[in-house]
């Protein structure tokens, strides 16, 4: 899950870790009180789950309230398009206010959980403000990684190898030392994913300070952070996706007109590449998950056809756990409940799959039955020819 | 000839109590698989539908003889049930446990370098059979026969659409290792392959990856230095948009790593067979191994 920068200032200023003085204001009359409180200038920043904010307009330099107070009205409510959130944009429901610092140096710092090294890894590098990818593209020798032994967690002689890298001395070193510390400890007390602190400043009067900062926490370990569930923004989410992980169902709509339901995340992944290889476009991934019941069957059914440019559905079960005649009764029963007006193309394999096949014929419903996989993309893909 | 799993398992249950550990201990005791009893706390002594139960995996070791585990303990104590099972010296622990939050299977990991003879397979797997003699998991047994294809996985109902396909051509198969679909895992690609490898009773491997992460890459490299048998893969998830999580917590494409297509070209390149339709991998490994 991901979380705004407010709110990851938040938790890094509870853990700590030193922010610019920041303000969320309701209104612009607040707005202007908080660039007030920072004697006049203010960075006024719009609150998406997005990056490349900047470049969409949604950081803006006030110099006195009265502007700030001014972007605040303009970037409220707007709809916010950045090189990350695809042609549609986000639309602003937060705007934060920050102080605006006299920077010295901008540096990068980040913490991540690492699959290759199967431990949180730190990435460090001098090139402030740029993405991290690109440094990693153009310039990987300014790239420090380090990856930390849960077993020891971090210490000191981290502190000491990452400011060497970051060219820290004196003061600043001083600060840095407690900063990573604290950023680490945040970073495992909440189950983080990712905490990246671009830029990483050093002021000019020479403070270490989280200019800006993104947070990813485990959905995962959510269970046990009940005090972290009010970070979920259902806005930044899509409404279908969130209605089908009620019905226990993983939905990601894709822009075809062939709609999938199929058990398990890599079958349902393989059953949109061979549409596609057959000349189709999926319109969705749709996992029923597991325990696929009647029920959860004609859910699916009903957020697939939502989609209006849905013109035929696939449904691919090969059945393990999963029984395939309680799949077709849950097939069977949308269509006689559902006005489902696009040709079906149904594939059942594995556990009951003959009872259930049996129950799909004797139906008198429409519905084609494929023999295998390769058949069923085949006949779905034809059918919208 | 197989891996891991035979005749000599005998296998214990943690979380048999709860439904899904009880329905599939008996699918492993149909199989075959010699369950010699499960473990739920505050319930030794006890047994139930035949299966003894004991408190700790050391009193289910001590007194039952057990050597494997498969482990059906909610998330937020899977972690805690694999520590429990390599402290009380399982060899075999197989977790079919899905949503255990990533910082608990950093920690496994780390402490798993200390247990050289353990070996974990899963999290969020479907477990591994040896078919005709013993499953640990909580696929179909009866779409499984004996033979000399090992076959590999990151997914669990994909794993048996492949295996579908080789018993449907009647080729058989070694053993079956779905090594799971979490970011952090027990048992990599390379780990299967090597006992692959070295397996006698193997002919020929089919490898089955997806989009996300490394270790397709990683299977790769070791292919071209080690593996002197067919190797038939497949990569599911050549049309997910990039940034989007398919399902498996390690099924992301993120910044332009982790493709399906990058890992499709360097294990063409190690020498595998590479199959771009998902209703062809059994006809691929029949042309790969002679009748």
């Amino acid at each position: 899950m991901n979380i705004h920068e407010w709110q990851a200032k938040e938790l890094l200023a509870a853990h700590g870790v030193a922010i610019p003085r920041g303000g969320l204001p309701a209104d612009a009359v607040e707005a202007s009180a908080i660039a007030e409180s920072f004697g006049g200038r203010a960075v006024v920043k719009a609150q998406i789950h997005a990056g490349g904010r900047g470049k969409g307009g949604g950081v803006k330099l006030a110099e006195n309230p009265a502007e700030a107070a001014a972007w605040f009205d303009r970037m409220m409510g707007m709809t916010l398009v950045t090189p990350q959130t695809g042609p549609k944009g986000r639309v602003v429901r937060a705007v934060y206010l920050s102080e605006a610092v006299a920077i010295d140096r901008e540096l990068y710092l980040s913490l991540l959980v690492d699959r290759g090294s199967s431990r949180v890894a730190l990435l460090a590098s001098t090139e402030g403000g740029m993405e991290i990818e690109q440094v990693a593209a153009e310039a990987p020798q300014k790239l420090f990684r380090l990856a930390i032994d849960p077993a020891t967690g971090i210490g000191p002689h981290h502190a000491r190898d990452v400011a060497a890298a970051l060219g820290f001395h004196g003061e600043v070193f001083r600060q840095f030392q407690v900063f990573l510390l604290n950023v680490y400890n945040l970073f495992i007390k909440n189950d983080c994913s990712l905490v990246e602190i671009n830029p990483l400043v050093v002021t000019k009067s020479g403070e270490l300070l989280a200019l800006d900062a993104k947070i990813s926490l485990d959905d995962n370990a959510m269970a046990r952070h009940p005090e972290l569930a009010i970070y979920r923004d259902p806005h930044e989410e899509s409404p279908e996706e969130v209605e089908a992980s009620r019905y226990g169902l993983n939905f990601i709509k894709l822009d075809g007109t062939i709609g999938c339901m199929v058990n398990g995340a890599g079958l349902a992944m393989a059953t949109m590449d061979i549409i596609k290889l057959c000349g189709g476009e999926p319109a969705n991934f749709l996992d029923v998950g597991g325990g696929a019941s009647e029920e959860a069957v004609k859910n699916a059914f009903g957020i697939i056809l939502r989609d209006r440019a849905v013109k035929a559905v696939l449904v691919n079960i090969f059945g393990g756990i999963v029984r395939c005649d309680l799949v077709a009764r849950g097939i069977i029963k949308a269509a006689r409940e559902m006005d489902i007006h696009v040709p079906v193309v149904v594939r059942l394999e594995g556990t009951n799959a003959d009872e259930g096949r049996h129950l799909l014929a004797e139906s008198g419903l429409d519905l084609r039955v494929a023999e295998d996989l390769g058949a069923a993309a085949r006949i779905v893909v034809a059918s919208i020819a | 000839m197989s891996v891991l799993v035979g005749h000599h398992t005998r296998l214990i249950v943690q979380g048999i109590t709860g439904r899904e550990g009880l329905f599939h201990a008996k699918g492993c005791r149909d199989y075959g698989t010699q369950v010699v009893g499960g473990v739920s706390p505050d319930r030794g002594g006890s047994e139930v539908e035949g299966f003894p139960i004991f408190d700790t995996v050391h009193e289910a070791r001590e007194k039952a003889g057990a050597n494997a585990s498969m482990i059906f303990v909610p998330p937020l104590g899977a972690a805690d049930a694999i520590l429990e099972s390599l402290e009380a010296g399982i060899e075999l622990i197989v977790c079919i446990t899905e949503g255990i939050p990533v910082l608990d299977m950093v920690r496994v990991k780390r402490v798993l370098m200390d247990y050289p003879l353990s070996r974990l397979i899963g999290p969020n797997c479907p477990g591994i059979i040896t078919p005709g003699q013993a499953k640990i998991g909580i696929m179909p047994g009866r779409i499984h026969r004996p033979g000399p294809i090992g076959v590999v996985s990151r997914s669990g109902t994909l794993t048996y659409e492949a295996v579908g396909q080789l018993t449907a051509l009647g080729i058989g198969q070694s053993t079956c290792i779905g090594i799971g679909g979490d970011p952090i895992s027990g048992t990599s690609f390379v780990d299967a392959l090597v006992l692959f490898q070295e397996d006698p009773g193997t002919q020929g491997i089919v490898l089955i990856g997806e989009i996300g992460g490394s270790a397709e890459e990683d299977a790769a490299a070791f292919i071209r230095a080690h593996v002197t048998k067919p190797v038939v893969a497949f990569i599911a998830g050549q049309t997910a948009p990039p940034g989007r999580r398919m399902g498996h917590a390690g099924a992301i494409i993120s910044g332009g790593k982790g493709t399906a297509a990058e890992k499709v070209e360097v294990l063409r390149l190690a020498g595998a067979t590479l199959v771009e339709n998902p209703a062809e991998m059994g006809q691929a490994m029949a042309r790969c191994v002679p009748g």
